[in-house]
């Protein structure tokens, strides 16, 4: 039922009504809307009672397993967002004097600096609101750069086939055409296929490292010095950092531009959708054109560095600074991970991928790189079980709620086929993984013996699979009253 | 170890299974050259006691005072219900719900957020959110001019009361897909004069339209909206969510309305934060939804005939279309949506009619008041709906630390974006100003003068 259904005309919550003291001048007729929106009428018990049962209709890492391979579907630790939502921080104005801004500031200035360490790069700017934002940021910058050196003929940027779906579009978004680079059988870029086509047309490169196949790029230290002697730049895409935290750092593989999406690796929620924050790490050459504003400290104070600071800069890209209440349960989560902590994310997140994929293939399972040993995430393919009994990677994903487990990402990276990337993350217990096993095992189970049963799961859910095809078709995107539609 | 379960005996167990001694060999593809030892300017782990200490210190550095600040983020009381069900885990700690039968909760409230938001603009359709505002318009800049084919304009008329942040995001988000940006000035109302818009129109794909505009005062929409839509550009409307509960909605403007709706949706619920997380919102006619970028929500139909929600028109997005996607955007704002959702079932449509009207009666007690003072001027006489200008006989520059030291933020400093505006000050005054805050306001400002 929607809150528009429990609706009736007249009611609503006195204690919500605001009111001023002061007579209302009345504004001119041709200014106002005739009729008020038809937004619902509901008490306040009728919305929280509707709205806390829609809650209940979710998966969520507080509830289930959420082994969601590229999003690291990790802890969201409660006290980041207790202390992020004080009212210090969650009441002040985005325009508020410096003199009221130096608990704020000196928490985004100490990140900078914590994430520069981290990723091994020279400046880090907190201001894209999102990793795709973030790679947008990273490619206009390399942009930039050239363009600076009067070097206006490189058109291309080069993307492994097996990246996210944001690289290209970024990149497009850039001004920059798109060339795909394939992967080689052994599931590392084909470095010989890079090679013929890199030149004086290549802007740049964007890489995911582990790659979003769940492998550690072997070949990068080459393909730098590929890109490098022809004399473009290596972007860093961050989305899979959680495998390589405190371990090995994106400047150190001789990239110059990084974003991290903190909403992934530093465990700020993924709220349904977002938001996320997708700070970026700059070498030396690009620091010039760093997006505004960034945190500074001149020893005594902290205060924001604007376009007057940063001539070069490639401006501005939110209206104020970024997602900051994000970026304080970041920074939270970084202090409370603290040195010594930070390995060992990477550490356990590779233990629980590693145990799972070899409990998962002694199952019967057939992993995409056998051969390969598995970063944070690792990825299964279906094929077999397709062939045998008809039982895709979709029927898995669906049976598996049924089961108590969210689904893995299905058809991505879609060069394997029928495959389940997975992503158990280190904040999973041994026992969690184990009881994803047995209900995997089950479902091959019910591959065999009642696959007609299994390609109509699920059967648990508050809903069974939905009729896309009808929602595209017959689309339905926002409800009307009934005087409306007549 | 914060947020890892792992007993030694499990450890030991798990690397056993994998063949392994330790998990230093997981990392044995890794080149020895690249590895890193320990990052030696992070600080120690702190445990909660110790970072609640810390959080709570810097915190009380940032005194909140009385907020006359506005510019795009308003002060606005939220219902103490809002957070309670936002903060709840199973919203929380979701992701973009790709599996529908799994993520019900999290679509039907985006279906509902929509609904809202197409009944608020009186638009047919809405996306599930941008980034925030500002971004929001640059993503409405792109949609027009892919929209605009009689045009086939990369042009658009962009007036200078629009927020002039929104108009940089705009500029470094379109300005590398050769989109040009024309200024379109104010007049001595501090608004659009529509009979200034012969002024290079016939090569533009839009007009962009802000209401209220960034001086706050309120444009003529009807009269912008005909002109635009005679001479072939389409409007792009930049409006805020409160004042709509009593302001004519853009689809309503002119003949025949607007084309595309976008604005900042802080005001429906979210907190200042600085500046962020906010949430932009967009709506379009239905004949445009396949330009429209952003997640979309659809409602229909499970194998039994149930009624359930999924994401729809996905071939728009990156994740399939890649290169060719309307946008680049994955993540959005979510969780700032599902705050803005309870908000405005909460408030209705009654209760949002009063925040607006208590900001507007607010705000002109205000104006009453400091424009009789000697020594303050209001620089246009235009009517407004929670902002004013005004210019002070002494500099600025002086005046608003020192009431800084009273705890008053007491405006933003429009000298720095419109130098025609030196010693002029935006104010503003929410539903959650006081008499007596106003009333200090002024004697505070008036012994400075």
């Amino acid at each position: 039922m929607l809150i528009f259904e429990r609706s009736s005309p007249g009611r609503h919550s006195r204690s919500q009504l605001a009111h001023s003291d002061v007579a209302l001048a009345p504004l001119p007729e041709r200014f106002l809307r005739k009729t008020p929106p038809a937004l619902p009428e509901v008490s306040e018990l009728q919305a929280v009672r509707h709205y806390t049962r829609l809650s209940q209709k979710n998966f969520s890492v507080d509830t289930h397993f959420y082994p969601l391979g590229s999003c690291t579907m990790k802890y969201n630790p409660r006290i980041c967002n207790t202390l992020a939502s004080l009212p210090g921080f969650s009441g002040r104005h985005p325009a508020a004097p410096a003199s009221h801004s130096q608990g704020v500031l000196a928490c985004l200035y100490e990140l900078q600096e914590y994430l520069k360490e981290m990723t091994g790069m020279a400046a880090v700017t907190l201001a894209p609101m999102a990793g795709a934002q973030g790679e947008f940021t990273g490619v206009a910058m390399i942009r930039a750069y050239h363009e600076e050196r009067g070097d206006f003929g490189r058109r291309e940027i080069l993307i492994p086939d097996a990246a996210h779906g944001t690289n290209p579009a970024s990149a497009v978004m850039c001004g920059y055409k798109v060339r795909e680079i394939p992967t080689a059988a052994n599931g590392d870029l084909d470095v010989d296929a890079l090679a013929a086509v890199v030149g004086p047309e290549t802007a740049g490169i964007m890489l995911t490292n582990p790659s979003t196949l769940g492998l550690f790029e072997r070949q990068i230290v080459k393909i730098a010095k590929l890109i490098h002697d022809a004399g473009g730049l290596l972007y860093y895409d961050g989305a899979n950092l959680n495998a390589l935290l405190g371990k090995v750092r994106p400047g150190d593989m001789g990239f110059d531009v990084v974003h991290i999406n903190v909403h992934k690796t530093f465990a700020s929620p993924h709220g349904g959708g977002g938001p996320g924050a997708g700070p970026v790490g700059v070498s030396e050459r690009l620091q010039p054109f760093l997006p505004v504003p960034l945190a500074s400290y001149d020893g005594v104070s902290y205060a924001w560095e604007e376009e007057d600071e940063h001539p070069q800069s490639i401006g501005r890209l939110s209206a104020f600074g970024g997602n900051i209440g994000v970026l304080l349960r970041t920074y939270i989560y970084a202090r409370i991970l603290g040195r010594e902590g930070l390995a060992r994310v990477s550490e356990y997140a590779a233990l629980n991928a590693n145990y799972l994929a070899v409990r998962l293939q002694e199952a019967g399972f057939t992993l995409a790189y056998p051969k390969r040993r598995a970063s944070h995430e690792f990825i299964l393919t279906m094929k077999k079980e397709a062939r045998e009994h008809g039982a895709t990677a979709m029927d898995f994903a669906k049976r598996l709620l049924d089961y108590g487990y969210h689904a893995p990402t299905t058809y991505f990276p879609m060069l394997v086929p029928e495959c389940l990337l997975i992503e158990p993350t280190e904040t999973e217990s041994k026992a969690e993984l184990d009881g994803f096993v047995e209900a995997m095992i089950k479902i091959a189970g019910e591959a065999k013996d009642r696959i007609q049963y299994l390609k109509g799961a699920p059967y648990d859910q508050p809903v069974r699979r939905l009729d896309d095809v009808r929602a595209a078709r017959n689309l339905d995107l926002a409800w009307k009253s009934d005087s409306e539609v007549s | 170890m914060p947020y890892i379960p792992h007993t030694e005996a499990e450890s030991a167990a798990m690397l056993a299974a994998i063949g392994v001694s330790s998990t230093e060999e997981l990392f044995d593809e890794i080149p020895a050259e690249l590895r890193v030892g320990e990052l030696a300017a992070m600080p120690a782990a702190l445990n909660e006691i110790e970072i609640a200490h810390l959080m709570e210190g810097r915190a009380a550095q940032d005194a909140i005072g009385s907020c006359f600040l506005g510019a795009g983020a308003y002060d606005h009381h939220i219902p103490a219900a809002v957070w309670e069900i936002v903060g709840r885990g199973e919203f929380y700690s979701a992701y973009t719900p790709y599996q529908a039968e799994a993520s019900q909760g999290t679509l039907q409230l985006i279906y509902e957020y929509q609904s809202m938001m197409t009944a608020l603009t009186a638009m047919d359709v809405a996306n599930a959110s941008l980034y925030d505002g500002a971004s929001a318009l640059a993503e409405a800049v792109l949609m027009a001019v892919r929209l605009n084919r009689k045009s086939a304009s990369r042009r658009v008329l962009f007036p200078t009361t629009v927020h002039p942040r929104y108009r940089q995001v705009v500029q470094s988000l379109v300005g590398n897909q050769g989109i040009k940006l024309v200024d379109l000035p104010y007049d001595e109302s501090g608004r659009v004069d529509p009979a200034a818009l012969a002024y290079g129109e016939s090569d533009c794909a839009a007009l962009v339209i802000s209401q209220p505009n960034f001086f706050g005062a309120l444009e003529e929409v009807d009269e912008l909206t005909n002109k635009a839509h005679a001479n072939g550009l389409l409007v792009i409307a930049v409006v805020n969510p409160v004042a709509l509960a009593i302001l004519k909605p853009p689809g309503e403007w002119g003949e025949t309305g607007a084309d595309i709706v976008c604005g900042e949706g802080q005001p429906l619920g979210i907190p200042l934060s600085s500046g962020g997380p906010y949430f932009g919102f967009m709506a379009c006619r239905q004949a445009h939804v396949r330009q429209m970028p952003g997640r979309i929500v659809g409602r229909t139909e499970d194998l039994d005939g149930k009624t359930g929600f999924t994401l729809t028109l996905q071939a728009r997005e990156q994740h399939i279309r890649r290169s060719k996607a309307t946008s680049n955007i994955c993540t959005n704002q979510g969780l700032m949506v599902t705050a803005a959702t309870i908000s405005m079932a909460i408030l209705g449509p009654e209760g949002l009619a009063a925040k607006a009207t208590a900001c507007h009666a607010n705000t002109a007690a205000l104006k009453a008041t400091l424009t009789a003072l000697d020594g303050v001027e209001l620089v246009f006489e235009a009517p407004f709906f929670h902002e004013f200008v005004i210019r002070l006989a002494a500099p600025v520059a002086e005046i608003l630390p020192a009431l800084a030291g009273q705890n008053i933020l007491a405006g933003l400093d429009l000298g720095n974006d419109y130098p025609e505006l030196k010693n002029c000050l935006l104010v503003c005054a929410t539903e959650k100003r006081t008499t007596s805050e106003i009333d200090a306001y002024v004697r505070s400002l008036k012994q400075l003068l």
